[in-house]
């Protein structure tokens, strides 16, 4: 043991015996994680993480998959679930950990949360989510806030507009954006995009108590209302500030619209950042942020987090070791400037985070006082795959289709979400 | 690929008589094939029924058992989307097979005229069945996309008014696909048709000619017939792909503008692994056996039956 | 067949030219997307803007190109595609080589030594094209599960075997219909059994169909993504699963002269056997069909 640790380099001799026992103990424990940060800066943030658990003497078996928001990796999980050979972890989101969890197939994290005193540490809202049966199942990594407006100030002082804060100033500046030879809102027609722009108007058309019972509690009577109706049809007109060439448009080409001056506006979550970054810019200055028209007083939130998988012996240390770390400081800070979000945890020192960061932070926060923080159903976050799935059918038909009455949208919507129940 | 009908060749000898060398060389032969016939009963057939077991079942992310009768198959047929894929699937591999093989024949006899670059031209023609939609599929995306890619440089040489933007029409998007499917088969095709250009016996065609039949008459008349077997070949090599085509909807239109170009492989996907909805996915993808065997089943049997070659 | 425009007539000259109009016009539509790939993926990323697609690169980079190979992250690992290339290799080789094998053996069975049934076997195999991989997903990693090959490369190669022989097996039948029976009927008289005729008959002439199926084969399951990620470890994923990570990411930037190099390397080897033996291909097919 001793010859084994004097081979080690000054930093490490530093250990205590105790510890390099551990240390050599732990050694053949390796968390498999599958997930799907995979671009640059995504990827060099959740490498703090890998860094900080090989510190501690544990194995990261990275088992990245990429492709459609995390759909090639979920299907990847049910193909390893099916074989009986889950990964230590993967990240699984919202109201999915729930169906792992009824499948059995979870472990659990109560010894750590306990530990690390997780119920005082983490939002109500937050820790809720992470819980299966009562008992701890996933970390959460990251708060994105989806109801955000991005903006080109120079396309805004072109046209002679401020930052619209209502759904008709966002029509209005639409327009007069337009007159000045800009596409108004840049938009990219998949479906997640059309769901994403869908609940940020229905958000400010209807307040987050209707936005709770209609694509959360999955309300038929809310769902098939004349606030849904009038909500459709707000969404629709949202089209005449699109331009013809959306269909199929990645999201972040529609960013480099904005951030190239080709449009004004879009509508999108907050890792959005990661292109206004990633082009050099300073949020504030050369691009602005603000809560999406008419939606100031909520937050749409979409939350990532890594469940972990029933497994044994040292595997489980390795797994423990995993969770507690991914709510160490340096991590959060890290993995949060990278992807745009805020930090799990809201008792962190924000002052390295931009200002379209902070105000997330103080709108989270507000929010989950006052009411209006509710889960994203574009992201997952509010509904199981298959009724998320059906909405996101009728939506994207709705607005892609020339002659579709909002009723008959509005009826759709009541049946899709019965009929995926 | 079988040419024998027309090759000209010395009518082949009936079947193999039995030679004194034992039951195991009788018996070899179907041993040979016997792993064979165990891994598509297993494999083939055998996840059919299981599909068609979870196609009765009301299973959700994984798979489970408990039975609800044929509720998935009526959910199934009042899904507005359903029918779309379907009728997208007809419209798609009608066009794609036809195309691909009026376009591989209309090559393959070209590039048969004594042509300089021979060679080069066959693998520019063939390349695309190399490349997968993966890495293809984006550049599509951009050539097919009004603002980036065609449309655009049109216009900037000047053609202002030219139009070409299906990729963004719910009523074209479909033919998009056709488009890329086309360009990635069609060469293969084109080699197939090569291929049995080449194989007919020239003493066949110099008959004709000497007979008077103009040019188009002998491709007509005795040169297309003699490749009705490439042309099964071929069928069966489309159709199979535009049965698969699943890469390229993804990377393509991802089946957009709305659902305008969904087919009945990315339906069955986006049920059964996106939507946790495997009951209603594996319902679909019966459906959509149970068509590829009505349409193949009896092309097969007629071709089987008229060409038992050898 | 070749002889059939020959005249130098008037006519025949403008049929000729009308001819190499067509055969060149089609030969852009085929380059057409090669070609934006190349020219995008030597541009320097500020370059790639909307309606430039076939515009030359201003300042031709190869920068795009060593990123892709050793350097672009493709998940934590930042290492680019090259590291990949082993694995998609390592799974390739032995997929097709025992699927060739055993449609050689499955056609040659099915061919010359017919038995009652044979057509229905081979018919039967044949609808195994047909299912779409989609469908077996989670029956395979069931399965995979049961033999205790998940995640382990003996279980992806058999996946491809198993989804292979449908298709060798039917280029093998189809061109061993064709080699006359006489010969086997002659060898079977003098009493030769049924691997020592294959070895001796059917083999040798038997160059032709192997590289029709050794290239179909080895196009399919080195292009093949969706097995490859559901069924491979973390630490063998083949290179389309690596390609799929860096192109397809799904919050954050995406560099396209990336994205289009590291296409391009996954691609190469495909491409290098379609060039080299795509002339072995099309007489492969045609083999198939001439006396034997």
């Amino acid at each position: 043991m001793m010859s084994f640790n004097i081979s080690f380099p000054k930093t490490a001799l530093a250990t205590t015996l105790a510890a390099s026992l551990a240390l050599s103990a732990a050694q053949a424990a390796e968390v498999e994680v599958l997930h799907w940060w995979t671009s640059g800066g995504e990827a060099r943030a959740a490498n703090v993480l890998k860094e900080l658990m090989e510190a501690e003497g544990y194995g990261w078996e990275d088992f990245a998959v990429a492709g459609g928001g995390g759909e090639t990796a979920m299907t990847v999980l049910k193909s390893r679930a099916m074989s009986g050979n889950p990964p230590s972890a993967a990240q699984i989101k919202g109201p999915e950990i729930q169906e792992w969890g009824e499948l059995g197939l979870l472990g659990e994290l109560d010894e750590v949360a306990e530990a690390e005193g997780w119920d005082d540490l983490l939002p109500p809202t937050v820790a809720e989510i992470m819980r299966h049966d009562g008992s701890y199942v996933a970390v959460p990594v990251n708060v994105h806030r989806v109801n955000w407006l991005w903006a080109n100030p120079e396309v805004l002082e072109a046209a002679g507009v401020e930052m619209p804060t209502t759904l008709d100033e966002l029509f209005s500046a639409g327009e007069a954006i337009r007159e000045a030879g800009f596409i108004p809102l840049a938009h990219g027609g998949q479906a997640w995009q059309d769901a994403t722009v869908f609940e940020s108007v229905l958000l400010a058309t209807g307040g987050s108590e209707f936005y709770q019972h209609a694509l959360v509690d999955l309300d038929p009577e809310a769902l098939g209302s004349e606030r849904m109706v009038e909500a459709l049809e707000t969404f629709k007109r949202l089209r005449e500030l699109m331009d013809d060439d959306m269909s199929g448009r990645d999201w972040n080409i529609a960013t480099s619209m904005v951030i190239n001056g080709d449009a004004g506006m879009q509508l999108m979550g907050d890792w959005a950042k990661g292109e206004f970054t990633a082009a050099e810019l300073t949020a504030g200055e050369d691009y602005l942020c603000a809560a999406a028209p008419g939606t100031q007083d909520a937050f749409t939130f979409n939350i990532d987090s890594l469940a972990v998988f029933r497994v044994e012996g040292e595997e489980r240390d390795a797994q423990h070791a995993l969770a507690r770390l991914a709510l160490e400081p340096i991590f959060q800070e890290a993995f949060n400037l990278a992807k745009g979000s805020i930090p799990a945890r809201p008792d962190l020192d924000m002052s390295e985070f931009d200002q379209c960061a902070q105000q997330s932070l103080d709108d989270f926060q507000r929010t989950a006082n006052e009411g209006g923080l509710v889960p994203s159903m574009a992201h997952g976050m509010a509904v199981r795959a298959d009724v998320q799935g059906a909405i996101f059918d009728v939506v994207t038909n709705y607005f892609n289709a020339r002659d579709m009455a909002a009723e008959e949208a509005a009826r759709r919507m009541v049946n899709a979400a019965q009929a995926a129940l | 690929m079988s040419l024998s009908r027309c090759a000209a060749k010395p009518a082949a000898a009936t079947g193999s008589r039995r030679s004194p060398s034992g039951l195991l060389q009788a018996w070899l032969p179907k041993l040979v094939l016997a792993p064979s016939i165990a891994i598509s009963l297993f494999f083939v057939y055998g996840f059919m029924l299981w599909t068609f077991i979870l196609s009765l079942t009301g299973s959700r992310m994984l798979p489970s058992y408990d039975f609800v009768g044929f509720a998935q198959y009526a959910r199934l047929m009042a899904n507005d989307r359903w029918w779309v894929a379907s009728s997208n699937l007809v419209i798609f591999g009608g066009l794609f097979v036809a195309i691909c093989l009026a376009l591989g024949l209309l090559l393959a006899i070209l590039l048969d005229q004594r042509i300089r670059q021979e060679g080069a031209l066959r693998t520019v023609y063939l390349y695309p069945m190399a490349l997968s939609f993966i890495v293809t599929g984006v550049v599509w995306k951009w050539l097919l996309n009004p603002g980036l890619g065609i449309q655009a440089m049109v216009r900037g040489w000047g053609f202002e008014n030219f139009r070409f933007d299906w990729l963004v029409d719910p009523d074209m998007a479909v033919y998009t696909l056709v488009i890329a499917a086309v360009w990635q088969a069609s060469g293969f095709v084109m080699a197939l048709f090569l291929a049995g250009l080449r194989g007919i016996d020239d003493s066949i065609l110099k008959a004709a000619q000497l007979d008077g039949a103009s040019l188009p008459s002998i491709y007509w008349r005795v040169v297309i017939p003699c490749l009705r077997p490439v042309v099964f070949s071929a069928v069966m090599i489309l159709s199979h792909i535009a049965i698969k085509s699943f890469d390229l909807v993804v990377a393509l239109t991802g089946g957009g503008p709305g659902y305008a170009s969904d087919l009945p492989a990315t339906f069955m996907y986006a049920h059964a692994f996106t939507r946790a909805q495997i009951g209603l996915g594996s319902a679909s993808a019966m459906l959509m056996l149970g068509g590829v065997l009505a349409i193949l089943v009896p092309y097969l049997y007629s071709e089987l039956r008229n060409h038992r070659h050898g | 067949m070749d002889n059939v425009i020959r005249q130098r007539t008037l006519g025949a000259r403008i049929a000729r030219v009308s001819l190499y109009a067509v055969l060149i016009l089609a030969a852009l539509f085929y380059l057409l997307p090669l070609v934006v790939m190349l020219i995008t993926s030597v541009k320097p990323l500020a370059e790639i803007t909307p309606g430039t697609l076939l515009s030359l690169p201003r300042e031709p980079t190869l920068t795009p190109w060593i990123k892709a190979w050793g350097e672009a992250c493709t998940g934590m690992r930042c290492e680019g595609v090259g590291g990949y290339f082993y694995n998609s290799i390592a799974i390739v080789v032995p997929a097709v080589l025992i699927s060739t094998l055993i449609g050689a053996l499955n056609g040659y069975a099915l061919t010359k030594w017919r038995f009652k049934g044979s057509e229905l076997v081979f018919a039967l195999m044949l609808f195994g094209c047909f299912i779409p991989f989609q469908v077996v997903l989670l029956p395979m990693a069931q399965t995979l599960g049961w033999l205790g090959l998940s995640t382990s490369r003996v279980g992806l190669i058999l996946v491809h075997v198993v989804f292979g022989i449908a298709f060798t097996t039917l280029f093998f039948r189809n061109f061993y219909v064709a080699v006359p029976t006489e010969l086997v009927s002659a060898a079977k008289l003098d009493g030769a059994g049924f691997l020592r005729i294959f070895w001796r008959i059917l083999l040798p002439v038997s160059a032709p169909i192997i590289v029709v199926s050794v290239i179909w084969q080895f196009t399919q399951i080195w292009n093949d993504f969706l097995f490859g990620v559901a069924f491979s470890a973390h630490n063998s994923q083949p290179v389309t699963v690596a390609l799929n990570n860096l192109v397809n990411t799904s919050t954050g930037a995406r560099e396209y002269n990336v994205d289009m190099a590291a296409a391009m390397i996954a691609a190469l080897p495909t491409l290098i056997v379609y060039v080299l033996a795509g002339k072995y291909f099309v007489r492969g097919l045609t083999a198939g069909s001439v006396k034997g």
